[in-house]
């Protein structure tokens, strides 16, 4: 216990201190906050739940039109804005940026919440192979779609209100890496809390038989909408976020990106480690470090590259850095290793 | 929105028409996820890109002056090979894994593909010209392009070969005992390793066809490949695994609704509407195997 303490201490000050430390990575480090959010809450429902989903994107890419449109609606008319396209007509004070983004945020988090929790009923009826692909008709049918309605800009894309000119060249790198690490540590505190229920207990029963859960008098779907629900708050929160950091928003490119980062939320988990806290955390900080190292590298052929990965990764490395970890030191896991037993199985190998 | 299609009964007509031979275009490359799903229990998200790359096989030949026709021709025998080397390399690992696992690593494969096509070919939408003219029907009412008369000729013309293939000939009699219980297949002396190889191959095959038939007919991008995929799927799942006839319906079901929803909603409408579709077939049959406590297999 002493120990976790002084781990999470040490990433807690590491967090707040880094974007001082290495101010040239702000955006980076946000980026993989937001990243770590996303595989976080994908784990909820690939990893704790079994129902492995393509379709987290669509709050991700809500949440970010939202947050955006909330931002630029309540002070001035939306149609215009994203009429007028990169040539602003109309500029936020700073308190109008502040509010709107906090709203914004408010409003990015609860609506996919609600969507979740609407649709859930209909969609996690499905199981299997049928639910992955019926996600991610609904992903890329939502991009299709937002980029066909004129208000929020359409093909042509929404750009967010730019940072307002206050406190300096670094505060808005400053402000959103904060806010990002904010988010990350919010989804984690609450999904530790939630991995320390029952009610995690009750999702690997689904994982494991449904069948099974349900003769046993579990409602199954009543917790399968909830935990849905849990990862499209933290999906929406992660998506507003990350449209006022890229500052442009494109239905197809940038908001319900199945192709990048809908596939990345899945592609992190899998490679941290389906089914365990850290897992998605050290996949998505591996995968980070990997992506950005190499895309610059990759150029043009970043895509080539994250097929292959996409392939080797779930080829050859299914169960993660956190399952390939757990076979080699079980000791560590808190299971308890009957080192004849071990022996024997070594031998058998 | 545009009313037109009630205002001009002709219009109808020409939607039917032109649905229907798309439809039979998309039942043909269902016929061949059907066919791999049946057999390796496979889903297989590079099936669209498959299709393209075929396409991209007979826009080649027409770069190179030869008629585009003969895509239909050469792009299979192509395509199956490109079949056979990705089981090899890929498929063969996940055969008897997990279904996600086999979603996941080909939508890498279909990524892979989808650059790979954008280096190689350039991002521009491409269409190779058969010359074929158009016929038009009822005082040049319904305009129907040649191209997609012969393209859904063709279609048919395979599909029926396949079918009698796979009754008569010994390779299709063992991919059928493999479907059926392919452990059984195996103690019979079947391989089922060679068999699957054949299945992955001929499926590719059978996308081949159907994208030199698009790239005659409609137009042909890198990307445009996910949707072939969905289209396949949709309509392997309303017909079910192993029922012909009913791929066969649906796909041209398939093709109707399409051009319905492109003509009332809007073109930029169209993809989306495909997809949401997909939404709402899966939806309505959970809802209706849920009352006899039932979910889909």
């Amino acid at each position: 216990m002493n120990k976790n303490i002084l781990l999470y201490g040490a990433i807690l000050i590491f967090g707040l201190v880094a974007p001082f430390v290495f101010p040239a990575f702000k955006v980076q480090l946000s980026i993989l906050c937001v990243l770590i959010v996303l595989a976080t809450t994908w784990n909820i429902q690939g990893g704790e739940m079994g129902y492995n989903t393509f379709g987290n994107i669509l709050f991700y890419g809500l949440g970010m039109y939202l947050c955006a449109s909330v931002q630029v609606g309540m002070f001035f008319p939306l149609a215009e804005w994203t009429e007028s396209g990169g040539e602003k007509t109309f500029v936020h004070t700073p308190t109008q940026f502040f509010q709107g983004m906090a709203a914004g945020l408010v409003v990015a988090a609860v609506v996919p919440t609600i969507v979740a929790g609407l649709i859930g009923y209909a969609i996690l009826g499905l199981r299997g192979h049928y639910f992955a692909i019926c996600t991610l008709g609904l992903g890329v049918a939502a991009g299709e779609i937002s980029g066909g309605i004129e208000i929020i800009g359409a093909g042509q894309g929404f750009t967010t209100p730019p940072f307002p000119n206050v406190g300096g060249l670094e505060a808005r790198g400053e402000f959103f890496y904060f806010l990002s690490f904010g988010a990350l540590v919010l989804t984690f505190i609450a999904v530790r809390a939630i991995y320390s229920t029952r009610f995690k207990l009750i999702l690997n029963a689904i994982r494991d038989n449904e069948d099974k859960a349900e003769a046993m008098g579990i409602e199954t779907m009543k917790y399968k909408i909830i935990g849905w629900m849990v990862s499209a708050f933290f999906c929406g929160l992660a998506g507003g976020i990350m449209g006022g950091l890229v500052g442009y928003i494109d239905s197809t490119d940038v908001a319900f990106d199945g192709r990048e980062m809908g596939v990345f939320m899945v592609l992190m988990a899998i490679l941290g480690g389906k089914g365990t806290l850290w897992g998605p955390v050290i996949g998505a900080t591996v995968f980070h470090i990997f992506k950005e190292g190499f895309w610059t590298f990759f150029l043009g052929w970043q895509y080539v590259a994250l097929g292959i990965l996409i392939v080797v990764i779930v080829i050859y490395f299914p169960e993660g850095i956190m399952g390939w970890l757990r076979e080699k030191y079980p000791e560590r896991f808190g299971e308890v290793v009957d080192e004849a037993d071990r022996k024997a199985q070594v031998e058998l190998k | 929105m545009d009313f037109m299609v009630f205002q001009y009964p002709m219009i109808t007509v020409q939607a039917c028409l032109d649905g229907i031979l798309l439809g039979i275009l998309f039942a043909l490359i269902a016929y061949g996820m059907a066919l791999q799903w049946g057999v390796m229990n496979i889903i297989n998200i590079a099936q669209g890109d498959l299709v393209i790359l075929g396409g991209y096989i007979a826009y080649f030949m027409y770069l190179y002056g030869i008629h585009p026709a003969w895509g239909v021709i050469v792009s299979p025998i192509i395509m199956y090979f490109v079949g056979v080397g990705i089981y090899k390399l890929v498929i063969n690992k996940v055969v008897d894994r997990d279904l996600f696992i086999s979603i996941l690593a080909t939508f890498g494969i279909s990524i892979l593909f989808m650059q790979l096509m954008n280096f190689a070919f350039g991002a521009d939408v491409v269409l190779a010209n058969s010359g074929y003219g158009t016929t038009f029907l009822f005082d040049s009412a319904v305009v129907l392009p040649n191209s997609k008369i012969f393209s859904a000729f063709v279609s048919i013309v395979f599909a029926i070969g396949l079918v009698i293939y796979m009754k008569k000939s010994k390779l299709g009699r063992a991919i059928r005992a493999t479907a059926q219980n392919a452990r059984a297949a195996k103690i019979l002396g079947v391989d089922t390793e060679k068999v699957y190889a054949a299945t992955f191959g001929l499926n590719a095959a059978l996308c081949g066809v159907a994208g030199a038939l698009i790239s005659i007919t409609f137009t042909i991008h890198p990307y445009m490949g996910l949707p072939y995929t969905i289209r396949s799927f949709m309509i392997v799942i309303v017909a079910g695994l192993g029922n012909l006839p009913g791929v066969a319906m649906s796909g041209m079901g398939l093709g109707v609704f399409e051009e319905f929803a492109d003509y009332i909603l809007g073109t930029e409408f169209r993809i989306g509407s495909v997809f949401l579709l997909l939404v709402l077939i899966l939806v309505y049959r959970r809802f209706k195997l849920s009352r006899k406590r039932e979910y889909l297999k």
